[in-house]
């Protein structure tokens, strides 16, 4: 059936099964290629998107249980404050080695600095402590972390 | 010098150059057999220039996260003599005839490449000066270069590489040997941190993997293949997947035996991947009985037992007496290690996408090593390797899984039964149980001790899987590992036994366990001779000389290990007195050509093991190309060998794999990775490559540090509940 979606500020349409992971639908269906696939299973984060604003793992979201509420991914999270300095920071760092998880890691640090300008490391380990890079830049991670919420210069 | 690596001496560059399409120059060196210099005509790499001065070059090595689309081309652009901001990289195709090897495999890139590759950015240079030299009509020896410009010092002109770049392709390029390269003072792009390339890409969520391929007309696929590897499709009822709302087909792909090659399965295809995994989680497979799937993890251990408890099947080498001079060992230690099967786990799936159309081939491949896949397409389809081309796309990591190329044939094997192009995406169960994985072995250990404490006798009974006097792939051992060689009376025996799993190398393949073990042995020899772990180790390695033939990959240089175990004692604070629950670890290891020591700090805390604080330092030869790209590689290394240390196993029951899924096969995460000090000690010798030298040192300076901390001698991999 046909599933209207509010993605990144834009309505789209997909004609899915209620069942697919929202994960496929962005990618076979719409073409947004930024969420990545891991495990299919909620276990390396790699997935991760916002839905109102919270980080969840599209590759176990049926389509179904959306409704009208605003999913916001790596492609469009740049037009939010946050997500851009985000984006940035990663930049500045340069965080990544190959990439892969690296969508899923900036989503679920701009959901943490959006819940909490100011994390602790504490507050970074329990929000990022499902997002798995197997390149370990998790020192990396941290630090830019700290870079976007002004924590650190560079 | 001792301990040089010499490049193959029966190689030379031959250079050619000619206009660019589009205009500007097009620059091409070539690999050549001395002897054939003139037929040769394999283009090895290539710089393009623009009429408006940008510069591209081509990155021939597969990019999997290891840095080395940065690293190589910043080695042309050192000697071109240009702005690193100017400079565009392209990731080449795979083409052995035009580009020569392209691996991301053996940290060798470095290696191979570091003389090379700037050879071409001078003769680049050469090329320009000339041409400005003939358009001024002046002597080229009065040109020097500024980044980007030729410049005539005397009347104060400068021209832009872009204006030259037409002119300059209509010449003769000198003899590269002939031109003088930058004294390493004068550098200024390497030796300086250059970011990752695609750091946009990637941080915006821009289409990059290999999972991100679109070919118009393609379809998605998945292939289940059976637990016990290689067994076949006995029979299966293709409706069910076939009903599924989106699957377009579904089929049985024969396949054969061979475990490196083309197995069996059942494909099937769909509009979207999702409905491609609902149609195969619809299909009931019966799989056909198969000689290994008796086998299990407790078997290998029973049998490993056994073996060890007789003769060994053979002797590798053996230097003195061994026998005789336990006999007069003041002291005997003997220990059992072992280590398990581990998967690689690159958080990118496999997968392969493959257009199979009028007898071409046309693949798009996250590999580390597409020329073995060529070869595999080929003789699957039935079609000559030049039908093949290869698109080599980023791989969401390597770690040595991408070495190995079935998804590769998987995808050119279904795409050809399809007839449209596919995509073939594994699920991540396919990924974790049909790996090429690090394979468990078991080392016997017996060492003896005069009473200076002195090791005065070694014998390692090494047990692992294999047929006759041949190893399974990554199976072996060799006694070029350190401290063979270095002790009068040592001995290596072997026993194997067979194994139907396939293997393959991981991460510093055979050393990411060496290391574990012989370091683990070591700081058991140092605590049984009352010395310090630091102490002991200096003493072992004694004067600094060569072991091993100078030039050899396996020659080992004591001097360089001493100088790393010397930095990263000094760096650690070595012998501070630390509260009781924590303790300090050292480890040092050679391997790929790099010599790395490791020390860990550590607390254990009612069972709780933490990782407080890691050092390192390597000695890589004598420049570090991109020092950012390679504190990267270091750190990541040593996590990486963290995380496998701590919790990985994989483990077989009736033959196949037990682990499927992140649940049960676990990586590091954030909380658990500690700071990692990194420093380099620089040798006068040709710098090297840093994807897996940092790796080996790791386990075995955790396990020492957690027995520092406690008493509790670590002789099995993974850790796992062992410290409750």
């Amino acid at each position: 059936m046909a599933f209207t979606l509010t993605i990144n500020g834009e309505a789209r349409t997909a004609d899915v099964d209620g069942d697919t992971p929202l994960l496929w639908v962005l990618r076979d269906t719409l073409g947004l290629l930024g969420a990545k696939f891991g495990c299919g299973a909620a276990l390396c984060g790699a997935c991760t998107v916002h839905i109102d604003g919270f980080p969840v793992r599209s590759c176990v979201t049926p389509v179904r249980r959306i409704g009208t509420k605003a999913i916001t991914t790596i492609e469009g999270v740049g037009a939010t404050p946050v997500g851009a300095k985000v984006q940035e920071a990663w930049k500045t760092i340069d965080v990544p080695q190959c990439g892969y998880c690296q969508a899923g890691q900036i989503m679920s640090a701009t959901a943490l600095l959006n819940a909490k300008s100011q994390p602790t490391d504490e507050d970074i380990d329990a929000a990022m402590d499902g997002n798995l890079c197997r390149c370990t830049t998790y020192l990396r991670i941290r630090e830019a972390i700290k870079v976007a919420a002004g924590q650190k210069g560079v | 010098m001792d301990g040089e690596i010499l490049r193959d001496p029966t190689r030379r560059f031959v250079l050619q150059s000619g206009a660019a399409v589009g205009g500007g120059l097009l620059f091409s060196f070539t690999v050549a057999a001395e002897s054939q210099a003139a037929a040769a005509a394999m283009f090895n790499a290539y710089v393009r220039i623009g009429p408006d001065g940008g510069v591209t070059i081509a990155s021939k090595i597969p990019e999997v996260g290891q840095g080395i689309k940065t690293a190589m081309p910043m080695l042309i652009a050192e000697e071109l003599d240009v702005e690193w901001s100017a400079v565009t990289v392209e990731q080449a195709l795979a083409d052995f005839k035009t580009y020569g090897r392209q691996v991301a495999g053996g940290s060798m890139a470095t290696t191979l490449e570091y003389d090379g590759f700037r050879r071409v950015g001078a003769t680049v240079r050469a090329l320009l000066i000339a041409a400005a030299a003939q358009s001024w009509k002046v002597a080229p020896e009065t040109l020097t270069t500024e980044p980007g410009f030729v410049v005539h010092a005397a009347s104060k002109r400068r021209v832009a590489y872009g204006e030259l770049a037409g002119e300059a392709a209509k010449l003769t390029p000198p003899d590269p040997k002939t031109l003088a390269l930058k004294d390493p003072k004068a550098f200024r792009i390497i030796g300086q941190s250059h970011k990752s390339q695609n750091l946009d890409a990637i941080t915006t969520g821009q289409p990059l993997y290999g999972i991100d391929v679109r070919v118009p007309g393609m379809l998605f696929a998945t292939f289940a293949k059976a637990p016990v590897y290689a067994a076949k499709v006995a029979a299966v009822d293709l409706a069910p997947a076939k009903a599924v709302k989106g699957v377009k087909d579904a089929f049985v792909i024969e396949g054969g035996t061979n475990l490196q090659g083309l197995m069996p399965g059942v494909a099937v295809i769909a509009d979207t991947w999702w409905a491609a995994r609902k149609g195969r989680n619809a299909l009931e497979i019966q799989w056909a009985d198969h000689p290994t799937a008796a086998q299990s993890t407790a078997a290998f251990a029973a049998k490993a037992a056994a073996l060890a408890k007789g003769p060994a099947q053979r002797v590798d080498y053996a230097d003195g007496d061994v026998d005789a001079a336990l006999k007069g060992a003041v002291k005997v230690v003997s220990a059992a290690y072992s280590y398990p099967f581990i998967a690689h786990a690159n958080l990118e799936p496999q997968n392969c996408t493959a257009s199979v159309k009028d007898g071409k081939v046309e693949i798009w491949a996250p590999t580390q090593n597409p020329e073995p896949g060529r070869k595999l397409v080929a003789a699957a389809l039935n079609v000559p390797e030049e039908a093949i081309t290869i698109h080599l796309i980023r791989g969401g990591g390597g770690f040595g899984r991408r070495l190995n190329n079935d998804y590769m044939v998987e995808a050119a094997a279904i795409a050809a039964k399809a007839g449209v192009p596919v995509q073939l995406i594994w699920t991540r169960e396919d990924d974790i149980q049909h790996d090429f994985y690090r394979p468990g072995a078991w080392h016997n250990f017996t060492a003896g001790l005069d009473a200076a404490g002195k090791v005065v006798a070694w014998n390692d009974h090494f047990v692992s899987f294999g047929e006759g006097t041949t190893f399974a792939p990554s199976a072996g051992f060799n006694a070029s590992q350190f401290p063979g060689r270095a002790i009068d009376n040592y001995r290596l025996e072997v026993s194997v036994m067979p194994l139907g799993v396939p293997t393959g190398p991981l991460r510093a393949p055979g050393n990411n366990a060496f290391g574990f073990v012989l370091q683990s042995f070591t700081d058991e020899l140092a605590l049984a001779a009352g010395k310090d772990p630091v102490d002991f180790r200096r003493e072992l390695l004694g004067e600094p000389r060569l072991l091993g033939k100078p030039g050899e990959r396996d020659s080992f240089h004591t001097g360089r290990m001493r100088g790393v175990v010397d930095k990263v004692a000094q760096m650690s604070g070595w012998g501070r007195k630390l509260p009781k629950g924590s303790g300090l670890g050292v480890s040092c290891h050679y391997s790929h050509l790099g010599y790395v020591a490791v020390v860990m700090q550590v607390t254990v805390k009612d069972g709780a093991l933490k990782i407080d604080k890691v050092w390192t330092a390597a000695d890589v030869g004598r420049q570090i190309i991109n020092p950012k790209g390679a504190d990267q590689q270091m750190q990541g290394s040593i996590l990486d060998a963290i995380s496998s240390t701590l919790r990985q196993e994989i483990t077989f029951e009736g033959g196949a794999a037990v682990q499927s899924n992140f649940g049960d096969f676990q990586l590091l995460r954030m909380s658990e990775a500690p700071p990692i000090e990194v420093a380099y000690v620089l040798s006068d010798n040709n710098p090297t490559g840093l994807g897996e030298p940092a790796y080996p040192p790791a386990p075995a300076a955790l396990c020492n540090a957690i027995f520092a901390a406690t008493g509790k001698r670590i002789r099995s991999l993974p850790i796992g509940d062992q410290l409750a």
